[in-house]
């Protein structure tokens, strides 16, 4: 038996297949998603709020472009200065000032406006001239760890509110002798993130500025305050010695060790921390403020922020994208995977009702604001760095706060 | 033979060398070039890489570096290290090419001392970097060790402490880098003909003029070898001091490829990183310049 197939047949058949792959074409839209999160969360997890996203959005791809921090970091400035970005792209604030000067980031305010998006939901909305170009999804808040055994060994009953009192209590933790301080600071320059996370933490923290006018102001009162405040610290012998090759990974060890009484970190390392010395008894504190100050406290932080690029010819699917994130669930979902603090306000992550510490920090985070200067800046860890040479000069004793603030003003300006 | 065959299969013969060195060149002028030249067209740019349409800035970037004391400090660090690094490699491997090569010393001994000498040979940059600091570090090993036999009355900061911090990444270099001079050195005192030291022994000869009038002259052509190729990759050290001390404390232990790299990915300043790396580049070049003349000479 033979089959004979009628040309009228194969062209119904290539008019359907057309008909089948235009539609097809017409129906989905791949967005592009570069991020560095996914290796960070628990796997599978960011993949699986896609397949949510795509499922309340049909006729919506995402395909995630994951890797390393450092590698996302470089593959956004390339894609930025090529026209090649990601529909959307996942943002650290040190970056946005680069990528805007670039033309790399799209405006969110039209879209916010015309889908009537409620801007009073989300925690922060960073701007750089004017124009929408990050929101923040998850932050990682940087509160004051104590270790409550060295507290109660060196007879600090009540936890340091105040710059006198964490002297104080950083003093009487100390026993050179034992290898033990008072506090920690890690200001290598290798990673000079120390200078935002534990030294301009302190200005943050007292509701002052490190600028003026969208201008450093490095040489007044607030920063050089900080900076005679660190001084005093170092000159009675409370940090921990090696502070200008100290990294982050350090500053963690050194408190999981019992060798620091005190140190300022990423509520991110909680877990880590009670994995490393399960027998560690510590609370978290806001960032000490100065004498009698009694207004809200900046909580610095990190972020994982979130942008739509440029260049994208589908702003509007990316934008659903992000309002997606940023929604109340959503967000929710994705910062108690991450151990985070969300980007919606009206978020709350499982892990504040189920875990102590983490409940404390909420409340830190709730009573407080936001705060990081360095978000938006341009060259922001170029800024770091130059700060961090004349903090370094200034241990080293080569020269004093006024003069340390005067040369780290000269080289910010330099960039502005 | 007809003359278009003669002339077609001379085409042929000619062409025939170029074809089997194409894949070579192709791969050169793809991985080697190409970047080289890339970096050199970026150095002549302003805002390399980050803006689509960039300007040319002619000379700037490479006044604009010339004029930063940073970098001149950094060029001074670079040859301290490089120097020290490579004087100390060629002392060090040279004592224990000695020590692996007497008969005076047990076999059993002399083998494993080979494998102990070696052992640093072993390691990445980044575990190098991460022993000595953990090694150096105000609490650790070193220090209590010198404090317990009195030679320091206090914890040194070796890598934070500007008096200090270049004298000991050099010093981790240099433990890294002896056991490639040793190795080659084993090797030159293994072919020198043992007639030599027999000549010398009925002549009278004593140890060190055997040393000074036999074994250095006949090693001379290795020294020189690996000393110029100890010196162009020692001059491009990175991770090492990177990891221990990422160029400082403030910067006292900048070096050029440091120097760059912040220029590069703190700075966002592609163009003047650019031209820090052609300065570098440059350095590089004269030193294999000199390298294959020296070769050639032989």
């Amino acid at each position: 038996m033979t089959f004979r197939i009628k040309p009228a047949m194969l062209k119904i058949a290539a008019a359907a297949w057309l008909l089948g792959a235009t539609g097809a074409m017409a129906a989905d839209t791949t967005l592009e998603f570069t991020q560095w999160w996914e290796p960070e969360l628990p796997a599978g997890s960011l993949r699986a709020i896609m397949d949510d996203f795509e499922a309340a959005n049909p006729g919506i791809k995402v395909t995630l472009v994951s890797g390393p921090y450092a590698t996302t970091r470089d593959q956004i400035s390339v894609g930025a200065a090529t026209g090649t970005l990601s529909d959307v792209v996942g943002l650290d604030g040190a970056w946005v000032n680069n990528l805007n000067a670039q033309n790399a980031l799209a405006d969110m305010n039209p879209m916010m406006d015309a889908s009537k998006f409620d801007k009073a939901q989300v925690a922060d909305i960073i701007k750089v001239d004017g124009k929408a170009v990050m929101f923040p999804v998850a932050s990682f808040v940087y509160p004051v760890f104590v270790n409550l055994d060295l507290a109660a060994q060196a007879g600090v009953t009540k936890l340091p509110s105040t710059r006198a009192e964490f002297l104080e209590a950083a003093k009487k933790m100390t026993h050179a002798d034992k290898n033990q301080y008072g506090w920690v600071l890690p200001l290598s320059l290798q990673t000079p993130s120390g200078v935002q996370n534990d030294m301009m933490s302190w200005v943050w923290a007292s509701g002052q500025s490190m600028m003026a006018n969208g201008k450093p102001a490095l040489e007044g009162k607030p920063v050089v305050d900080m900076l005679a405040f660190v001084k005093s610290l170092n000159d009675a012998g409370t940090i921990s010695p090696g502070i200008a090759t100290k990294t982050e990974q350090e500053k963690v060890e050194e408190f999981v060790n019992d060798r620091v009484g005190m140190m300022i970190d990423s509520l991110a390392h909680v877990n880590l921390i009670r994995k490393r010395n399960p027998k560690l008894n510590f609370d978290l504190i806001p960032v000490p403020v100065v004498e009698n100050y009694t207004g809200k406290r900046g909580l610095p932080y990190a972020s994982w922020g979130i942008g739509i690029s440029a260049v994208s010819k589908h702003q509007e699917e990316a934008w659903k994208l992000v309002q997606y994130l940023m929604s109340e669930k959503v967000n929710a979902k994705l910062v108690s995977l991450a151990n985070a603090f969300p980007g919606n306000v009206n978020a709350k992550p499982d892990f504040v009702t189920s875990d102590k510490a983490f409940a404390k920090a909420f409340e830190i985070f709730k009573t407080g604001y936001l705060a990081n200067e360095f978000t938006g800046l341009p060259v922001a860890e170029d800024l770091m760095t130059q700060f961090d040479v004349q903090a370094q000069k200034m241990l080293a004793g080569e020269q004093s706060p006024e003069q340390a603030a005067a040369a780290a003003q000269k080289g910010w300006m330099a960039k502005f | 033979m007809t003359r278009q065959k003669r002339s077609h299969h001379k085409l042929k013969r000619a062409v025939a060398p170029y074809l089997y060195l194409s894949p070579s060149l192709l791969i050169i002028g793809l991985l080697m070039l190409l970047p080289m030249v890339t970096v050199i067209a970026y150095s002549f740019q302003n805002s390399a890489v980050l803006r689509r349409d960039p300007s040319f800035a002619g000379l700037k970037h490479y006044q604009a570096i010339f004029d930063d004391p940073v970098f001149w400090a950094s060029l001074w660090h670079t040859l301290y290290f490089t120097c020290m690094s490579v004087i100390f490699h060629m002392t060090i491997g040279m004592v224990f090419a000695l020590m692996l090569n007497s008969d005076r010393i047990n076999p059993t001994l002399r083998n494993i001392l080979r494998v102990l000498y070696i052992l640093p040979w072993l390691f990445t940059a980044v575990i190098i970097a991460v022993i000595w600091r953990l090694l150096l570090e105000p609490n650790g090993v070193v220090n209590s060790i010198l404090m317990q036999i009195g030679i320091i009355g206090s914890k040194v900061e070796w890598f934070s402490s500007p008096e200090t911090a270049l004298h000991a990444v050099t010093f981790a270099n240099i433990w890294a880098g002896y056991p490639l001079f040793m190795v080659s050195l084993l090797a030159g005192l293994q072919g020198i003909p043992k007639d030599f030291y027999e000549a010398a022994d009925i002549d009278g000869a004593k140890a060190y003029q055997k040393l000074i009038f036999i074994t250095i002259p006949q090693l001379m052509p290795i020294i020189i070898s690996i000393s110029l190729l100890d010196f162009i990759w020692t001059m491009q050290v990175f991770p090492l001091i990177w990891i221990t001390t990422g160029g400082g404390p403030i910067y006292s232990t900048e070096v050029l490829s440091t120097y760059t790299y912040k220029l590069a990915f703190s700075s966002y300043n592609l163009s003047q990183a650019s031209a820090s790396a052609v300065v570098i580049l440059l350095i590089s070049l004269g030193l294999t310049l000199f390298y294959i003349r020296y070769q050639k000479a032989r």
